[in-house]
């Protein structure tokens, strides 16, 4: 597991950005998950109560949106979002491609109050 | 209710500590290598070899990542200038190395006596893709037993590897290994990467993994 780390990452960002707007309370984080990041976003919710417990982030609700896996072929040219994983180009059915989307972890935005 | 848009890295912080790491190795002119693998493939074996054919050449330090045990830091603690051991079980990332850790574990070690660091990583082909270390080069070791399809199974470790070595060659005649098979799907997702057939029991392929280490190891150094 190293999902601890990532939301106090996720805590300590949204705490200063907080701070920044001098914002009272957190109500809601939104966060952006690439589909090939090895975090999972249960797990980060597991760990978020207890890592912002008496924090103004308590109770705060996270949103997680899902950045599909994109590839784009060499051989072709085509940007192609994979729906089995062997990665291969739906056009020419090119195996070289590159990685282009889908290891995403950002806090996006979120709404306070 | 107000919105506030941030757009942060998550990862950020761990990749700030890790370019601190970097710049402290490059004062000290520590070439550090980022070993990577599942569990069992060799990633100590491949560096007891590295340090049986370099340690006349180079001095060699190693950081030893495991969740839980100093087996691994006590097999090479003989053979290398210097060891440290990291023990993540009661960290906060328990299944990687992050660049956090690395830090402490520099400051244990005489760097001003180092040539080369090597950094074998937790066992896990998933977690440590995900965190940079400040490291120069990553290293991804993946064995004949375990199946020709990691590449495509852990697309991410594999895309931005600097080389991968396959080891346990000796194991070909039992196992239904496509080396073919694997270089090809390895070669789609990272054409630069470079490969090596290696057998850390027989001692095989282990020169050219080597010449290939010191080739970059030299370079590096030209290049500052």
């Amino acid at each position: 597991m190293h999902e601890l780390g990532v939301t106090e990452s996720i805590v300590n960002i949204a705490l200063d950005k907080a701070k920044e707007a001098q914002a009272s309370k957190i109500v809601k984080i939104n966060i952006v998950i690439g589909e090939l990041s090895g975090f999972v976003p249960d797990c980060i919710e597991f760990y978020f109560d207890f890592v912002s417990k008496n924090s103004i982030a308590e109770g705060a609700k996270l949103h997680f949106e899902l950045a599909p896996a994109e590839f784009r072929c060499r051989t072709c040219s085509t940007i192609f979002h994979p729906h089995d994983t062997t990665w291969t180009c739906p056009e020419c059915q090119s195996q070289s491609v590159e990685m282009t989307g889908g290891r995403e972890l950002y806090v996006e935005n979120m709404e306070v109050e | 209710m107000k919105k506030i848009e941030i757009v942060q890295n998550i990862l950020e912080a761990n990749e700030l500590i890790a370019s601190q790491n970097q710049r402290l190795l490059d004062e000290h002119k520590v070439f550090a290598i980022n070993i990577m693998s599942s569990p069992g493939a060799g990633k100590t074996s491949l560096i007891l070899q590295t340090i049986a054919r370099l340690k006349d050449k180079l001095r060699i330090g190693v950081v030893e990542g495991d969740f839980a045990s100093t087996i691994d830091a006590d097999k090479v603690k003989d053979e290398a200038a210097a060891v440290v051991q990291i023990t993540t079980r009661n960290m906060s990332e328990q299944c990687a190395l992050i660049a956090n850790m690395v830090s402490h574990a520099l400051k244990c070690l005489p760097l001003g006596d180092i040539d080369l660091l090597l950094i074998e990583n937790v066992g896990n082909l998933l977690c440590p893709a995900e965190f940079v270390l400040g490291e120069h080069r990553r290293v991804v070791i993946s064995s004949l037993p375990e199946g020709d399809d990691k590449p495509i199974k852990y697309p991410v470790i594999f895309a931005n590897a600097d080389a991968v070595v396959i080891n346990k060659l000796d194991f070909l005649p039992y196992v239904d290994f496509d080396i073919a098979a694997f270089e090809k799907a390895l070669k789609g997702l990272n054409p630069e990467v470079r490969i090596f057939r290696v057998s850390c029991k027989t001692g095989e392929g282990i020169e050219n993994w080597c010449s290939w280490l010191l080739g970059e190891l030299k370079a590096s150094r030209t290049g500052k």
